[in-house]
């Protein structure tokens, strides 16, 4: 049995790092299906939920798991759900009822490799697309993606945060890799970490409107059982919360601020790294596991003289496009590695217009080795 | 002279969302208003209260209650509603739904939360079709009967619902019809304090759609076969409760006590709790 929350240095795998870094950003809720590779998440919260007095409970499927977060937001916890692709692919119906309720959630995707039940010990990058335009209709979401263990962890605290600032499902997409390998992870004490909780309505009862966005374009949340009485469904809705579908300005101006909080708050969402980029002709863009190997070639490649880069994206959704859009201006070339057929490579090309655009494709078992990296850096010169 | 008097129960609805989306003689409004009835003669908390409904005619009672209430997608009511009823026990929570959305496309979850035993009352508009997109075939729609997708008649085995509940773990199961108002509103009552999952099936007449397919064209039709065929069989097995033309076996089948699912985990919780944070010390 453990103590109370960690602090220190640890020993762990992705998706312990993540369980407990959920446990660090307050989450109370916990719902899941087993899967592989994400399985080790439930396990681990399922002992640890309980010695924190809160609450992990194993639903009847992927599709059930989603809608009892949404269930457990809506009580007023913090609530998270962890999967692998099949998973994410039931969970997309009930991610759309979050986006559209406004439900703050966080969703883990350790991916493995697809279509359909696909290679479930094996890593991949394929639900990246998925993770933006998985369930129907058009809303704004956040995605973010580690490349360590302790990323890991840290960016599960960062999801919650996300999710509970911008009432918005917030999805970490970990490929297996990073789920499964160990690392040293440093949990900082408490007071060292920032844990952001959705801010709660400051009116009355009477005068609240449950869909009444603030300036930042995002409503106060109140939660069932505060006396609010309040309606909300996953019908388009006006500021009431009350059902209005036949409105074309209501559906307008619904779905324009379910995108619009996400993307004008782009530029405090996103995040991406930097490595020799000032004065680099090749950049590499990569994330997950896939950016260490990246790291590795651009090393390599420096030391053969070639000018290379690397822009490490950390949020993939909002996509970083004028960001690098901007760096793409003062490049050569740009070379994105991705373990699936070509999806995040897509955006990039639409950021970096003229300059052009070397995909570098690996499915199956492994990632990149930093030496294709480098032949690919090599062949933009 | 005219008076203006104010609904017994509009305390309990939000005349703002009025007129509500039924159509003439439909059986759901009977079943709200012996729904706000149980609420009103147990003085129920109304901010303890939380409704939820999945998708199709009754799902949009959750809209019409005046509680905290939350209208999920189709067939994931009892799954949201777990999540709501673990997070905090102290809120009664409510599934007001359909019988396509329960037991079709959500079949999965009213067997896995009965299973389970979560402290959720079900009440369940079973109105032998799928009535918001225009009268299709469902789960419990009868053998031979007619309905936009089976036009030649059904040749699908039609859900025993009660037996369904109780067979999963149900501690309070009942069916009654909307002409059983007064036993119909006796059995919610006595649902909203039961600690397990209860299950209420209210057979609710569809005479736009289910009845006209089926030479019931008026609400008044649709319940005077309810009146004919109902049979009163209170506590009998409810595997020989199957609905046809000719028999409406109705009353209370189950009637049990077992500990619910939110009490046993929160005790565990605060077990585990307690020696953990023993350890810490």
């Amino acid at each position: 049995m453990q103590k109370k929350l960690l602090t220190g240095p640890y020993f762990l795998n992705g998706d312990l790092a993540c369980a407990e870094g959920a446990l660090v950003a307050g989450c109370g809720f916990f719902a899941g299906y087993p899967i592989t590779p994400a399985t080790e998440i439930a396990e681990h919260l399922s002992q640890r939920m309980p010695e924190l007095g809160r609450i992990y409970v194993q639903m009847e499927d992927e599709i059930a798991s989603m809608a009892a977060i949404i269930g457990a937001s809506y009580s007023g916890l913090k609530a998270m759900t962890a999967t692998s692709g099949p998973g994410f692919s039931l969970m997309q119906e009930n991610i759309g009822l979050a986006v559209m309720t406004e439900a703050p959630c966080v969703i883990v995707d350790v991916m493995r490799g697809g279509p359909s039940t696909g290679q479930p010990t094996m890593p991949g990058q394929q639900d990246v697309m998925q993770a933006k335009w998985g369930s129907h209709g058009d809303y704004g979401i956040i995605a973010l993606t580690p490349a360590s263990v302790q990323e890991m962890f840290n960016l599960t605290i960062e999801a919650f945060n996300l999710s509970e600032t911008y009432r918005v499902p917030t999805l970490l997409m970990a490929d297996e890799i990073v789920g499964h390998m160990w690392e040293k992870v440093v949990i900082p004490p408490p007071e060292k970490l920032k844990i952001v909780n959705r801010k709660k309505p400051q009116v009355s009862p009477d005068e609240y409107r449950p869909f009444q966005p603030d300036d930042d374009l995002v409503p106060p949340m109140a939660c069932f059982g505060e006396g609010y009485h309040f309606h909300a469904t996953g019908l388009t809705h006006d500021e009431s919360g009350y059902p209005k579908t036949s409105s074309s300005k209501v559906q307008s101006e619904l779905v324009n601020r379910l995108c619009q909080k996400i993307e004008k708050n782009a530029d405090k969402i996103i995040r991406c790294e930097e490595t020799m980029l000032d004065d680099a002709e090749i950049v590499v863009v990569a994330y997950g596991i896939v950016a260490r190997a990246a790291l590795s070639a651009v090393r390599k490649a420096r030391e053969n003289g070639i000018k290379a880069g690397l822009l490490r994206l950390i949020t993939l959704w909002p996509f970083p496009t004028e960001y690098i859009g901007k760096i793409a201006k003062r490049t050569h070339g740009i070379v994105v590695p991705e373990m699936n057929c070509g999806q995040m490579v897509r955006e990039v090309e639409r950021a970096a217009k003229e300059t052009p655009v070397t995909f570098l494709s690996k499915l199956g078992e492994e990632p990149h080795t930093p030496m294709e990296i480098l032949e690919a850096i090599k062949g933009v010169r | 002279m005219v008076l203006e008097t104010a609904h017994p129960y509009s305390k309990y609805l939000r005349a703002e969302m009025m007129p509500h989306i039924w159509c003439p003689g439909c059986g759901n409004g009977i079943v709200l208003n012996c729904f706000a009835h149980a609420l009103d003669e147990l003085k129920f908390d109304l901010d303890k209260l939380v409704v939820v409904s999945g998708i199709g005619c009754i799902g949009r009672t959750a809209g019409y209650v005046n509680a905290d209430s939350f209208h999920t997608t189709h067939g994931r009511a009892l799954a949201f509603a777990s999540g709501v009823k673990l997070a905090n026990p102290e809120l009664e929570v409510v599934v007001i739904s359909g019988d396509g959305d329960l037991f079709a496309i959500g079949g999965n979850h009213f067997i896995h939360a009965a299973r389970r035993n979560m402290g959720i009352k079900v009440l369940c508009a079973n109105n032998l079709n799928y009535g918001m997109t225009g009268g299709q075939q469902g789960p419990t729609t009868p053998l031979e009967s007619f309905t936009t997708t089976s036009p030649y008649g059904s040749i699908e085995n039609p859900f025993n619902l009660v037996h369904l509940a109780a067979a999963s773990g149900s501690t309070y199961v009942a069916r009654w019809t909307t002409l059983h108002v007064r036993r119909l509103t006796q059995s919610i009552k006595k649902m909203l304090q039961k600690k397990g999952f209860s299950f209420v099936e209210v057979l609710a007449q569809c005479p736009e759609i289910y009845g006209r397919y089926n030479k019931m064209r008026s609400g008044l039709e649709m319940m005077s076969w309810f009146k004919r065929a109902s049979v009163v069989e209170n506590f009998t097995d409810p595997s020989k409760a199957e609905i046809s033309a000719d028999k409406i076996p109705v009353g209370e089948f189950v009637d049990v006590e077992k500990l619910s699912y939110e009490k046993m985990l929160h005790e565990k919780i605060s077990k585990i709790n307690e020696r953990a944070m023993e350890m810490v010390k």
